[in-house]
């Protein structure tokens, strides 16, 4: 394990104390701190803490799936002692709608933009750190709000029953779903705290790359992380506002009868008729506008995490570093105008079904070209199958079949019978778990040393990795066939029905290697904390990489860097050719001949100095 | 190890495709045994559908393959250093056309199946003359509205109209319309047999056409969350031959017109015959 001994060539060491006053005591240390390196730990712990949240809420779901109507084990007897310990049909509603809401706006969009993007940006750019603290600290204390809501309506007030997706009548009028009165309004409550979360990081974000970027570092030598970061704050902030406006008007409906959604005539459990006016397909345009960018705002990040990785772990440079930028950029932008592929089936005009269905198959090629370049970045590679390499594979592996069968749901006729079927639950849980997830567990893998000075443990990781990979296509691929045999998703007992009767075994399947999946999670969480105290003391730069931030002392101290960055190259300078080692750092401006060999002294003597 | 790993990752995509290979013999595929769609429209959905199968399928065989095989050789790399490439123009031009044109190919080839099912203006005639029913979805059930018989559906309830719950009846051989909607909250009406499904949204009464070719009983459910009981809008649709549907119908008015004192037809004739004095 080489560490970076000595000041890039070309440095010069900062000598004046930082530019904005240390951290004082605990609190504003470790708790309120306007570091954007806690900010991101705080990020961390606490979407973790929510995977558990929103994992256990799938096992629930799971469970009623596999044993319909069976005393669930441990929790049930407990929780519905009335019920003997059976999941009700409400709850079930419950238990998917907030299944999707947690592993979405609590998991999986702030542990991307919220611990990567905090961490990374500055270390990645060479700036000392946000270019507004504060509003990155508020950004992660938004979400408090957001969890305490959230928790609210599903603990207290009796459960949000329309979804994750809120679609009206049955999410806009209280009587639609008896007991979810103020459950839903918090539930809006605490999308619009994650919202202004989000939108606080993506300025940030946004603001820091523009503006402090380290001499040297023009756009296109930024990494590809940095640029999954770029496009996504830039995706956030124009297509957020949207949801915000949307949940405000579906507040607006339940509290004060202000009609945006509904229209009038509605008998709904024995009420009088409304009195409306609005229209229920309105709420889904505003809402997938927002949505469907969000799912890129939950992809890219990691598109841009694991091309930095796997360039790193191929030893190798990022193949086609400006057609993956610019094949970003296209998935970013036509990412806007394919929000009507949610709602082929929804009564919106057939022929504009037919223009986003153009626009959606054309997503598909960026996908495709982003696939075949990794793949070419592999090929030639000098490769070593460790934890963050698996990951990575795994990514790749499995984003290729939620992107193929996303292609089946592009095309309309054929979308229109996988439309709210398992089909389309494969087809994303491929993409979120199968792709993203993935590529997180590789990045917590690989930028461990970084965040806390200490290498993560390999044989923890691969068993971890071994079977969350066997547990996530069992459970994800048989799902495929569920949509093929037309089984619904939402259904608290799909064997009510005929033709659905013989799933049960298959079902039972998938629950299994749910439940094998999610106990693997609790090596991650062995191996995270474990290595936090215990693990082998990582260098400056315990991987050989390229970027920037591997050049700062791991953890780097409060202003990140203890020289002056300076950037000479690309971000992937891997397999140099007639140099001392085989990559060239950003801060680097040249390799030393073969033959002179750095003395080696310790990270300590450095500091020192 | 590196052969291991290669194992591991080449293991899984063959195991799928291996169980989708088995997919139609051992249930796996479309319901009902892996029935051919009951419907022409659903057929040719069903080719769409096996076209891209087959597309997808190379392209998931011929990446993971690479992929494998790429592993293969970095791990075994006996070079000093890797390669040094930043890239290649000519690559990414032919890896970005050749997808491109087949996805434009798929575009365009599948316009005519969607124009057939939803564009109103190639719907068949015969079925937007004379729709069959009206059906409306609720909480948590199906609600069926047919004409009197000799007479056209119309958009408010008549007197005479004939109304079923959960069981649709309905002829085979030729295209029937229904017009589709719903009294409180979202719900979408999911005939798997035939490749159909339509969202009933509240406030608009939207038309949709099918035909099914075959006689049989086919689930009809609900694919749009409607609520707690969103599971339970099990219904079914009973297709069969004209004449049967005939006979239905008059069994349907009997039942529903009938004033226990067994004066259905005299009724019956009465209102056919006013209706033809109109």
């Amino acid at each position: 394990m080489s560490v970076l001994n000595h000041p890039p060539t070309g440095l010069q060491p900062i000598l004046k104390p930082q530019a904005h006053h240390a951290p004082g005591n605990f609190i504003t240390k470790y708790i309120f701190s306007t570091d954007h390196k806690i900010i991101a730990v705080q990020f961390l712990f606490t979407t973790l803490l929510m995977m558990i949240v929103g994992g256990a809420l799938a096992l629930a779901v799971r469970w009623q799936l596999a044993f319909p109507w069976e005393s669930m084990p441990i929790v049930g007897p407990w929780l519905f002692a009335a019920e003997g310990g059976q999941i009700s049909p409400e709850f079930y509603t419950m238990l998917f709608t907030m299944h999707a809401t947690v592993m979405i706006f609590l998991v999986i969009i702030p542990i991307l933009a919220g611990t990567f993007g905090n961490f990374l940006i500055p270390l990645m750019i060479g700036a000392d750190d946000m270019a507004f603290p504060k509003l990155n600290m508020l950004s992660y204390w938004f979400m408090w709000p957001a969890i305490a809501c959230f928790g609210l309506s599903f603990a207290y007030a009796g459960g949000p029953a329309a979804g994750w997706t809120s679609y009206p009548i049955l999410a806009d009028l209280a009587q639609a779903a008896p007991g979810s009165g103020n459950a839903q309004t918090l539930w809006l409550f605490g999308v619009t705290f994650i919202g202004f979360s989000s939108m606080m990081g993506s300025i940030n974000y946004m603001t820091t790359i523009i503006n402090m970027r380290a001499p040297g570092m023009t756009f296109f030598r930024l990494p590809m992380t940095i640029w999954g970061l770029f496009i996504t704050a830039i995706l956030q902030a124009f297509a957020l506002p949207v949801l915000t406006a949307g949940g405000f008007m579906q507040v607006a409906d339940r509290l004060l009868g202000t009609c945006f959604f509904y229209p009038s005539g509605l008998v709904i459990n024995n009420a009088a008729p409304t009195v409306g006016g609005g229209q229920a397909l309105l709420w889904q345009h505003l809402f997938w506008f927002y949505s469907h960018p969000a799912v890129y705002i939950m992809l890219l990040p990691v598109m841009g995490m694991v091309s930095d990785m796997l360039s790193c772990m191929c030893r190798k440079p990022l193949f086609g570093y400006k057609p993956m930028v610019i094949s970003m950029s296209a998935i970013a932008s036509l990412g806007f105008i394919v929000w009507g592929h949610h709602m082929y089936t929804s009564g919106m005009n057939p022929a504009v079904g037919m223009a986003f269905m153009v626009a959606t198959m054309m997503i598909a090629l960026p996908s495709a070209v982003k696939t075949f370049n990794w793949t070419a970045t592999i090929w030639g590679g000098k490769l070593e199958f460790n934890t963050v390499t698996l990951n990575c594979i795994a990514f790749l592996s499995m984003f290729i079949v939620g992107g193929l069968s996303g292609i089946f749901m592009a095309a309309v006729p054929v979308d229109v019978y996988f439309h709210d079927t398992y089909f389309i639950v494969a087809h994303f849980h491929y993409v979120l778990f199968g792709a993203t997830l993935f590529g997180v567990f590789a990045a917590i893998q690989f930028w461990f040393p970084k965040m806390f000075g200490r290498m993560m443990n390999e044989k923890l990781g691969k068993t971890h990795f071994v079977l969350t990979f066997i547990g996530a296509n069992g459970t994800f691929f048989p799902m495929h066939f569920l949509g093929m045999q037309g089984m619904p998703r939402r259904y608290a007992d799909p064997y009510l029905h005929g033709y659905l009767e013989h799933l049960v075994p298959m079902n039972q399947f998938m629950t299994i290697s749910a439940i094998i999946m999610g106990l693997a999670q609790i090596l991650l969480f062995i191996n995270i904390f474990y290595s936090m105290f215990w693990g082998p003391k990582a260098g400056r730069n315990p991987w050989n990489a390229t970027t920037l931030e591997w050049a700062a002392p791991s953890p780097p101290g409060h202003g990140n860097f203890d020289f002056v960055p300076m950037i000479y190259h690309g971000p992937n300078e891997y397999a140099v050719e007639n140099g001392d080692k085989d990559f060239l750092m950003q801060s680097e401006k040249e390799c030393l001949p073969p033959d002179k060999k750095h003395e080696t002294d310790t990270d300590e003597t450095e500091t020192s100095e | 190890m590196g052969k291991g790993w290669c194992l591991f990752f080449l293991f899984w995509p063959v195991a799928a495709v291996a169980s989708c290979a088995m997919a139609p013999f051992v249930n796996w595929s479309f319901p009902y045994d892996n029935a051919q769609a009951a419907s022409n429209l659903g057929i040719r959905i069903d080719g769409l559908f096996y076209l891209i199968l087959v597309i997808t399928a190379i392209v998931f065989i011929g990446t993971q393959a690479v992929l494998v095989y790429a592993l293969w050789r970095s791990v075994n790399n006996r070079e000093k250093r890797a390669m040094h490439i930043h890239g290649n123009h000519k690559l990414e031009l032919i890896w970005s056309i050749i997808p491109g044109v087949i996805l434009l190919f798929l575009s365009i080839y599948q316009m005519n199946i969607w124009a057939d099912f939803r564009i109103k203006k190639y719907f068949p005639e015969a079925a937007v003359k004379a729709p069959l029913a009206e059906v409306t979805a609720r909480q948590f059930e199906w609600r069926f509205r047919y004409p009197a018989i000799g007479k056209k559906l119309q958009q408010k309830p008549q007197s005479d109209d004939l109304y079923s719950v959960n069981e649709l009846h309905v002829p085979f051989g030729k295209p029937v319309l229904i017009q589709l909607r719903s009294d409180d909250v979202q719900h979408s009406f999911f005939l798997p047999a035939l490749r159909v499904k339509q969202d009933a949204l509240p406030g608009l009464q939207i038309p949709v056409w099918f035909e099914a070719n075959k006689p049989g009983i086919y689930d009809l459910v609900c694919a749009e969350l409607c609520g707690w009981g969103h599971y339970k809008m099990k219904a079914h649709v009973i297709v069969e031959s004209d004449g049967e549907y005939q006979k239905y119908l008059k069994n349907l008015t009997q039942k529903q017109f009938y004033d226990g004192l067994g004066k259905i037809a005299s009724k019956d004739s009465s209102r056919e015959s006013e209706a033809a004095e109109k």
